[in-house]
C-alpha cells in the first residue's frame, strides 16, 4: 500500500465517526454509536451505572460501577435473566421518564442525595405516576437491588466483581486453594 | 430396536434409588435405573455460589435446567404462576447421578423414636394428618446402621444423650469443629446444653477407597473436588455398576408407568437422550424421582384401571407434601468468630426435639455451614441498611464475625399441602408439570418461635453482643427436604403404599424416597431415605431370592 492510501484510509476512519455522531445529535438516534453493550443502550448502560453505584457505593473500595457491576446485568439479560428483559427495558425508561418531569433532569445528573433519596422512594412503593402501578416501583428497585449484589459479591466469571474486589474486601482468599489438608486430629 | 425385558426399573438415581439400585443388582436382579439428568462434577461450576445447588439464581449447578423444566405454583386466592428451577417457588432439590447427595451439607441424621409415632406421643393435632409410620425405629435401625456403614458416615452418638438407641457406632471419628462451633460447644454446656458433633456422610479419615475432607469453604451446595463428601453417586451407584447388573441410563426422562389389558404394571415410557420416545418393561418398577417428582410420575399415569393415577384411588398421592421450616438466630461477635475451615456446620443439640411444652416435636439446632459472599449480602437484623453504604460497611466489617444457630423444624402434615398435576402446562418433553398448592400448617409457627428463642439464647451465651431471630414456619413447605406426599401406612385409605413401599395393591409398583416419610423428623432426611432404600430394596431382593416374582 502506498502512503497515500493508508493516509486516506485513517481520514476515512475519523470522518466517519464524526459523522456518525452528527448524524445523531440531528436524527432521534437511541444508541449512541459503538455500544459494546449486549442488552443495554448506550444511555441505559449510564443510568444502570449509576444506579449500581447507588446500591454499592465506592468507599476505601470501589463500587457497583468499577466493580463492573453493569456489565454482569447486562450479560445476564441475554443468558439466564433474559426472562427480565422487558422489566429492565420498562423499569429504566421510567426512571429517567419520572426524572425528567421532575427534577428536569437524567438520573445520573441528580445529586448523590437526590439520587438516594429517588430509590427510597421506588424501594417504599411510593412512585407516581402510571408507569409505576402494581407496585412496579418496589419490584425494579429489587430486581436492580438483588442483581447488584449477585454482580457485586458472586463469581467474577459472570463479568462482576473485578478483579475479586469483593472477595479481598471481605479479606477471603481467593482462589479457594485446593490441596491443603487442614484436618487436625 | 427394542430394549430388553429386565426385572427391575428404577426411576431415579437419587438417594432412595441409588441405593435399591446396588440392593437389587447385587442380588442378582438385572436392573434399569433412569436418571433424568447425568453425572456431575465439581469442575462444571467449580466454586461459583450463583450457579450452586444453594444459591441458585443464574441456575442450578447439579440441575435442573431452566430450559426444559417448569412447575406451577397456585397461590391461595387461586391465582397461578409458571415458575422455574432456579426460581424459590419450584422447591427443588437437584437432578443428577446421586441428585442432592452430590451437592448436600451431608449431616446424617437418624430420626428418633419419637419421630416413628407422632401420633401417639402428641395425640391428634386438629387440622393435621398426623400419624404413626407403620415401621419403629427399631425396624429401620438395621437400616440406618447398612446406610452409615456402607456409604460411610464421620459421628459420635454416644456424645448425644438424645440420640436412639444404636447397636453399631458409626465408622468414622466425628470431625473437629472449627472457631465458631468450639465457642459454641463451650457456651451450650455452660447452659446445661448436650453438644456433639454433627455426623457427617463425609470422611474424616480415608474411607471407601476415598480421601480424607481437606476443609474448605464450598461443603454445601457444591460438589467435593475430592469426592470427601459420600453420595449414592460415588458409593452405591458405583457398586451396583460394577456388578454387572445394573444399567444406569443417564439424560433419560421416565414419563409413564404402563399399564397393560389386564391391569398389570408393565414397563415404562420414557425419553432418551435424544428425546426419542422409548419403552422399557420389566417385572417390577421401583419409584425414586423424590416427593415431587413421584407423585407427579403416579398422578400422570392415568388409564381405565387407574383413572386418577397409579395407587391415587382415595386421593393420597401428592398430599402432606412436607418439607422444613428452617428456624433459628444470628448473632454479631466482637471478634472474628470465621476461621475458613470447612465444612462448617459440626455443633449441634437435640434438647429441643422433642418433648418441649406446648409444641408438637421441635428440633435439631446447629451452627451453619460456611455462608457464601451473595448469601451473606441478604443476612442482616431488621432495620439495617439493605443498600448502600451501610449494608457494604456492614458486609466488609461483619462476614466474620456474624455466626448462625438454626435448625429444620419438623412440620405438622397438612393435608392440603399438595403436588398435583397441572391441567395446562407442560415440559419440554409434553409431560404435564407439577402444580404445588396449600401451605404450611398454622401451628408450625409457634414451634419455630420456640427453636428461634433457644437459638437466640444460646448465641448470647457464646458471646455474642447482638442478636436477632430468623423465625420459619409460613408457605408452602418442600424443597430440599421434601417428602411425605405417597405416606407409608398399614391402612390403605390413609396412605399409598403398605410398610415395604409397595402401592396398596399393584404387587409389582414400589416407592422409595422421600414421598414415603410420614413426618419428616426435625432432621435434615437424607439418611433416613437411604435407611428407607435398604428397606424397600432388601425386601424386594430378599423376596425375590425366595421366588416371589410379585405377579
Ligand atoms: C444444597 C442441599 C443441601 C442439602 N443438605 C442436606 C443435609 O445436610 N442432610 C440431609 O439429610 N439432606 C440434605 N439435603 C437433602 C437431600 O439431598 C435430599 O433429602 C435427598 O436427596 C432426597 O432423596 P430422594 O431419593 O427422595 O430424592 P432425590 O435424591 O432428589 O432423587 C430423585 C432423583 O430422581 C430423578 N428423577 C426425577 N424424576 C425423574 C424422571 N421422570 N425420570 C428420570 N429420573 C427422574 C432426579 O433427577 C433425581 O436424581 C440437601 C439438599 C441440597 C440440594
Amino acid at each position: 500500500m502506498d502512503k497515500q492510501n493508508k493516509f486516506s484510509r485513517r481520514r476515512f476512519i475519523t470522518l466517519s465517526l464524526v459523522a456518525t455522531g452528527g448524524m445523531c445529535l440531528l436524527s432521534r438516534c437511541v444508541n449512541p454509536p459503538l455500544s459494546s453493550w449486549r442488552f443495554l443502550t448506550g444511555q441505559e448502560s449510564v443510568l444502570l451505572d449509576a444506579l449500581v453505584e447507588q446500591i454499592i457505593p465506592a468507599d476505601e473500595w470501589p463500587g457497583g460501577r468499577d466493580a463492573g457491576v453493569t456489565n454482569f446485568i447486562d450479560k445476564q439479560l441475554v443468558g439466564p435473566y433474559t426472562r427480565y428483559q422487558e422489566s429492565y427495558r420498562k423499569g429504566l425508561h421510567a426512571i429517567q421518564e419520572t426524572c425528567k418531569t421532575k427534577f428536569q433532569k437524567q438520573f445520573e445528573n441528580l445529586s448523590w442525595e437526590e439520587q438516594t433519596q429517588f430509590l427510597k422512594k421506588m424501594e417504599a412503593g411510593k412512585m407516581e405516576g402510571k408507569a409505576w402501578k402494581k407496585g412496579f416501583d418496589r419490584e425494579f428497585f429489587e430486581l436492580i437491588r438483588n442483581h447488584a449484589m449477585q454482580g457485586f459479591y458472586g463469581s467474577p466469571r459472570h463479568g462482576g466483581n473485578k478483579n475479586n474486589v469483593s472477595y479481598k474486601m471481605m479479606a477471603l482468599d481467593y482462589p479457594v486453594i485446593i490441596g491443603q489438608n487442614r484436618y487436625k486430629k | 430396536m427394542g430394549n430388553k425385558h429386565v426385572n427391575a426399573i428404577i426411576v431415579g438415581a437419587g438417594a432412595g434409588g441409588g441405593v435399591v439400585a446396588k440392593e437389587l443388582s447385587v442380588a442378582g436382579l438385572s436392573v434399569v435405573l433412569f436418571e433424568r439428568g447425568g453425572w456431575a462434577t465439581y469442575d462444571d461450576t467449580d466454586t461459583d455460589e450463583l450457579i450452586s445447588q444453594r444459591t441458585t439464581v443464574l441456575g442450578n449447578a447439579y440441575g435442573p435446567d431452566d430450559q426444559r423444566y417448569r412447575r406451577v405454583m397456585a397461590n391461595p386466592d387461586g391465582s397461578t404462576k409458571i415458575v422455574l428451577p432456579s426460581e424459590g417457588g419450584y422447591s427443588n432439590n437437584a437432578a443428577c447421578v446421586g441428585s442432592g447427595t452430590v451437592s448436600y451439607g451431608a449431616m446424617a441424621w437418624r430420626y428418633m423414636e419419637e419421630d416413628f409415632k407422632l401420633k401417639t406421643t402428641y395425640g391428634p393435632i386438629e387440622g393435621s394428618t398426623l400419624e404413626d409410620w407403620p415401621i419403629t425405629y427399631e425396624d429401620l435401625e438395621p437400616c440406618y446402621e447398612k446406610a452409615e456403614w456402607e456409604l460411610g458416615v464421620a459421628g459420635d452418638d454416644s456424645l448425644n444423650p438424645f440420640a436412639a438407641p444404636r447397636r453399631k457406632p458409626q465408622p468414622m471419628p466425628p470431625f473437629s469443629h472449627n472457631r465458631e462451633a468450639q465457642m459454641l460447644h463451650d457456651a451450650a454446656l455452660r447452659l446445661g446444653f448436650h453438644p456433639f458433633p454433627i455426623p457427617m456422610l463425609r470422611n474424616s479419615v480415608p474411607y471407601g477407597g476415598r480421601p480424607a475432607c481437606y476443609r474448605m469453604r464450598t461443603c454445601v451446595g457444591f460438589a467435593c473436588p475430592v469426592n470427601a463428601k459420600a453420595g449414592t453417586h460415588n458409593t452405591v451407584i458405583p457398586v451396583a455398576l460394577q456388578s454387572g447388573n445394573c444399567e444406569l441410563r443417564t439424560n433419560t426422562v421416565v414419563s409413564e408407568i404402563i399399564v397393560n389389558e389386564q391391569g398389570k404394571i408393565t414397563g415404562v415410557t420414557y425419553f432418551d437422550e435424544k428425546n426419542r420416545k422409548q419403552v422399557q418393561t420389566a417385572d417390577l418398577i421401583i419409584i425414586s424421582a423424590s416427593a415431587t417428582e413421584t407423585a407427579r410420575l403416579l398422578l400422570n399415569s392415568k388409564s381405565k384401571f387407574f383413572p386418577k393415577g397409579i395407587g391415587n384411588d382415595n386421593g393420597w398421592v401428592g398430599r402432606n407434601l412436607q418439607g422444613h421450616a428452617y428456624t433459628g438466630a444470628y448473632g454479631i461477635f466482637d471478634e472474628e468468630v470465621y476461621d475458613d475451615l470447612g465444612p462448617g456446620a459440626s455443633v449441634a443439640i437435640c434438647d429441643f426435639n422433642h418433648h418441649n411444652k406446648g409444641i408438637m416435636g421441635g428440633g435439631l439446632l446447629a451452627n451453619e455451614f460456611i455462608r457464601m459472599p451473595y448469601l451473606f449480602s441478604n443476612i442482616r437484623p431488621p432495620g439495617a441498611a439493605r443498600w448502600g453504604a451501610e449494608h457494604k460497611l456492614f458486609q466488609r466489617l461483619n462476614f466474620k464475625k456474624v455466626a448462625q444457630v438454626a435448625g429444620p423444624y419438623q412440620e405438622i402434615p397438612n393435608f392440603e399441602a399438595r403436588v398435583e398435576v397441572d391441567p395446562n402446562v407442560v415440559d419440554f418433553w409434553g409431560i404435564p408439570v407439577v402444580r404445588l398448592s396449600g401451605s404450611r400448617h398454622e401451628k408450625d409457627v409457634e414451634g419455630c418461635k420456640l427453636m428461634s428463642e433457644k437459638a437466640e439464647l444460646w448465641l448470647k451465651e457464646a458471646g455474642a453482643v447482638y442478636t436477632w431471630q430468623s423465625v420459619g414456619g409460613k408457605g408452602l413447605s418442600g424443597g430440599q427436604h421434601q417428602a411425605g406426599t405417597c405416606r407409608m401406612g398399614n391402612d390403605p385409605k390413609t396412605s399409598v403404599t403398605d410398610k415395604y413401599g409397595r402401592i396398596h395393591a399393584v404387587p409389582n409398583l414400589f416407592v422409595a424416597d422421600g414421598s414415603l416419610h410420614v413426618n419428616n423428623g426435625g432432621f435434615n432426611p437424607a439418611l433416613t431415605i437411604m435407611a428407607l432404600g435398604y428397606r424397600v430394596g432388601g425386601y424386594i431382593a430378599s423376596e425375590w431370592l425366595k421366588g416371589n416374582r410379585f405377579k
